[in-house]
């Protein structure tokens, strides 16, 4: 191997390497188990949102699709994993979350042939229509899905058998917190593959990887579809955690925030939906215990300043700030990355 | 013998006639040009070679096989890249993103989604290669958005190469370099490996006649004259459609 | 039947006079704006608070809920709008998503979340029976309205300088730029007086929508389908599309009651994927 290739080598992969900034990151998110008990019910619904957040940035952020109907995929797979434990369908909770995924992926699969052409414009009214349609159909079923009252009397089986949810959330949380770090690493590992770097460069330039031999459409289906999974099984979280799930699980509110949450994170680097989830939910805490009933004032207050600052400053601000956290996390602990940083650590290929 | 042919290609926009009845054969390891004044439809010719664009009547030949009906991404695993003549390159990834890219795509490596990338040693050391042979070793890291010109085009040529094909559409490779990151540039073109069959098209008559062995005239989407340089060079009509245009080899 | 057909087009013409400014708007800045309602909306409370309130005639509340709402719309768009108009698509959609979320819940503190109904004049109530067909009056009063404004919209663009400029601008912006035309002046004027228009047809529609503080969201989707089903490229296509929708959703509502909004969704989102540049786009067809 030539210097250059090495040095080619290992500047490809480094890319991928786990930064201070993920570490304290996680290391945070786990401890809050211990440190934050009284907070798991909120903590539970932001995990949640989080892994909702994540499949969006999936689609989004890397392959550049606008989507204002991933409540579709949420909704599906919340009803899914309700009338599957209401009618002790499948009664073990991880096997139904499987499942529900399963489910949410199957539609992500066949409505992803409808977002392959068109504009955004196109693009934002037809996953908008999927979601809405869905909604229809939820209420018009009302007898199976309990309508506008929602989905009653669902009794969630504990956790592989062993572990009762209880009514602090305190399983819950855990069990919800594992399944997104989870989730998060499956995206992590596919977002620095080479499948997830043609995501990037779709995003950037669709003819263009036509011409250098990249199959466009089947890549956007496979990611369409493994986002629709995700976000179902946060949609299918949610259902077991609370026992319930009402109607405004599909509705508009519900993606038309997600893609608040997502950009209050910043979009393309996968913390963002996480981030995003944190800050939106604390923020939801603390102005709803100011005025609850106007809390959607400041939300789209946000967005509109949002985008009146642009949001490439706002990334450059997340920059800035996840590079101090992870510099004062390095001091903290007394912990150098050493010279792998310099391209000398060693070669594993 | 020919490595590409095309077979009476027609595309028509509406009532625009955009290429009419091209009846084009490439031999295996030429340096073909084609040239034409504006509007004569080379850039259609591209397009449709290249799968952009669909014939409206016509047949595409690459080494004896049909390809009129495959995509685009099909023809370039078959082995035929192009360039663009506006740049269309990967703004948000580095050159070497680009071309790793291009390279594990090739390689089949496209839908593996677990392992890094640049975990293959083949995928690293072909990025390497090309990177040094297009001399884009100093920016390799730079945002792609953020290259001077001349690199710019020199990756757009980079990235076709890293399909490695056996044949190459070039659109226009030296249009709009500044003088001073022009010799970098037709240097590389000329030191492409000779197996590589190459279709050139260009404005530019001195890049035409140094290397080319053989140029197509393209006129109102017609072929109009088609031979060896210096015979068309002394055509008549080839200097009547470039009245003005100086054409001096 | 026929009364279907007769509220069918009642309801189709107010959407019309609701979407057609955001027709424009789209087609001319390339710009989605989802809060193309609340303006709507705002011309409803508008004429709720003038009406009821203050006691103005109802003939008199409806230009005056059109000049209200198309002052606050040339007010937004010189203030707010013209800074995303070079934005990507995503932060339009952000940006006006935004707005909706703010008059919603502005709307809500100030009038509350009730419905509100416009007093309607005496006159306007009943209806008339012509072949055993009832007609409303008021549905009829829509009808002339809406079938008025359309018939000036067409003539103001086919016919006055002004439309022959804003026509320019659509077709492109470079070129109208080239001629000496202030696409950013035309354009100002465009968005106040569709703005305007949709807060005129939400005073009007208010009898026949609805008017609560969710109006902008619950009638977003319909204002879209007007806009996308029909294109851009002219103001036919989205006032047949609205004729075609609100006839649909009222032989819906009655004959299929229970699948409600579902076959126009279906409807829609086959129509984007078949003709993505709208059923009655200019040669579109391929």
């Amino acid at each position: 191997m030539t210097p250059l290739a090495a040095d080619v080598a290992q500047r490809l992969k480094r890319r991928a390497r786990w930064s201070g900034f993920e570490i304290a990151f996680w290391i945070v998110a786990f401890a809050s188990i211990w440190l934050l008990p009284q907070k798991h019910l909120i903590l539970t619904e932001t995990a949640i949102l989080a892994l909702f957040a994540l499949s969006l940035d999936l689609i989004l952020g890397y392959a550049g699709i606008i989507s204002l109907g991933q409540a579709a995929f949420f909704g599906t797979a919340g009803y899914f994993a309700g009338l599957a434990a209401k009618y002790g369908l499948i009664n073990e909770p991880v096997l139904a979350l499987l499942c529900s995924g399963l489910v949410a992926a199957a539609l992500g699969f066949v409505t992803s042939f409808l977002v392959l052409r068109g504009s955004d414009l196109t693009r934002l009214m037809v996953t908008l229509g999927v979601s809405l349609m869905l909604g229809e159909l939820a209420n018009r079923y009302s007898n199976i899905t309990g309508g506008a009252d929602g989905l009653q009397g669902v009794t969630v089986a504990p956790i592989l058998g062993l572990f009762q949810f209880d009514m602090f959330g305190h399983t819950g949380y855990v069990y919800c917190l594992i399944v997104l770090f989870v989730c998060f690493l499956i995206a992590r590992r596919l977002v620095y593959s080479p499948f997830g770097l043609s995501l990037r460069a779709i995003k950037g330039n669709a003819l263009r990887c036509g011409a250098v031999g990249i199959p466009v459409n089947a890549r956007l289906v496979a990611i369409y579809t493994l986002a629709a999974g995700f976000a179902g099984m946060a949609g299918a979280l949610l259902t077991q955690t609370t026992a319930f799930c009402s109607l405004d699980v599909l509705s508009l509110e519900r993606s038309a925030d997600l893609l608040l949450v997502l950009i209050i994170g910043g979009t393309g680097y996968l913390y963002g939906g996480l981030i995003g989830a944190v800050i939106y939910k604390f923020m939801q805490d603390w102005i709803a215990t100011l005025t609850p009933q106007y809390w959607q004032f400041w939300i789209g207050l946000l967005l509109v300043v949002i985008v009146l600052i642009g949001r490439d400053r706002m990334a450059a601000w997340h920059e800035a700030a996840r590079a101090a956290l992870a510099r004062l996390f390095t001091r903290a602990i007394g912990w150098r990355r050493g010279p792998a940083l310099g391209g000398a650590g060693p070669d594993r290929s | 013998m020919a490595i590409l042919e095309t077979i009476g290609l027609a595309k028509r926009f509406g009532g625009i006639v955009a290429a009419a009845d091209v009846t084009l054969a490439i031999d295996k390891g030429a340096r073909h040009a084609l040239i034409g004044p504006n509007g004569a439809g080379k850039t259609t010719v591209i397009n449709l070679l290249s799968g952009v664009l669909k014939p409206t009547a016509g047949r595409i030949l690459l080494e004896g096989r049909d390809i009129t009906a495959l995509d685009p991404h099909q023809r370039v695993r078959l082995g035929m890249a192009r360039t663009f003549q506006i740049n269309a390159l990967f703004l948000d990834l580095t050159p070497l993103e680009a071309i790793a890219l291009a390279v594990s795509e090739r390689l089949g490596f496209g839908i593996d989604c677990w392992r890094l990338v640049g975990r293959k040693g083949a995928v690293a050391d072909e990025a390497a290669e090309i990177v040094e042979r297009f001399h884009l070793g100093d920016v390799m890291h730079e945002r792609t958005a953020i290259l001077p010109y001349g690199k710019q085009r020199l990756l757009e040529i980079a990235l076709a190469f890293a399909c490695r094909p056996r044949v190459l559409l070039l659109d226009e490779p030296a249009a709009g370099v500044p003088e001073a990151e022009r010799h970098e540039l037709l240097a590389t073109i000329a030191a492409l490996p000779a197996d590589v069959t190459v279709l050139l098209i260009e404005h530019d008559m001195d890049l035409v006649f140094s290397f080319a062995d053989r140029i197509s005239v393209l006129v109102n989407g017609a072929l109009f004259v088609d031979g060896a340089p210096d015979a068309v060079a002394r055509d008549p009509r080839v200097k009547a459609v470039y009245l003005g245009e100086e054409l001096d080899a | 039947m026929l009364t279907i057909l007769f509220d069918g087009t009642a309801y189709g013409m107010l959407l019309f006079v609701l979407a057609c400014g955001l027709s424009v708007t789209l087609g001319l800045m390339n710009f989605i704006n989802l809060a193309h309602g609340a303006f709507a909306m705002a011309g409803g409370y508008c004429t709720v608070v003038l009406v009821n309130r203050i006691g103005v005639p109802f003939a008199l509340g409806l230009p005056l809920a059109f000049l209200v709402t198309a002052l606050l719309g040339g007010l937004f768009e010189r203030t707010l709008y013209v800074h995303v108009y070079a934005r990507p698509h995503l932060d339009q959609v952000l940006f006006t998503i935004g707005l909706v979320f703010m008059s919603v819940a502005a709307t809500d503190y100030v009038m509350g979340s009730s419905q509100q109904f416009v007093r309607i004049p005496e006159a306007l109530a009943g209806q008339f029976n012509v072949f055993g067909i009832g007609m409303g009056k008021y549905r009829l009063l829509i009808i002339v309205v809406c079938g008025v404004l359309t018939l000036a919209l067409q003539f103001i663009l086919a016919k006055t300088r002004f439309g022959s400029r804003l026509r320019a601008a659509v077709d492109d912006q470079r070129v109208a730029r080239g001629l000496g035309i202030n696409v950013g002046a035309v354009f100002g004027i465009t968005f106040a007086v569709g703005s305007g228009l949709a807060g005129l047809g939400g005073a009007l529609g208010a009898e026949i929508l609805g008017l609560d503080p969710t109006f902008p969201l619950k009638y977003m989707i319909y204002f879209l389908i007007v806009v996308t089903v029909g294109g851009t490229s002219s103001i036919t296509g989205p006032f047949l599309a609205s004729i075609l929708l609100g006839i649909g959703d009222v032989a819906g509502k009655y004959y299929v009651p229970s699948l409600g909004a579902f076959v126009i969704y279906a409807i829609m989102i086959v129509v984007l994927i078949l003709r993505p540049q709208g059923l009655f786009a200019r040669g579109a067809a391929r």
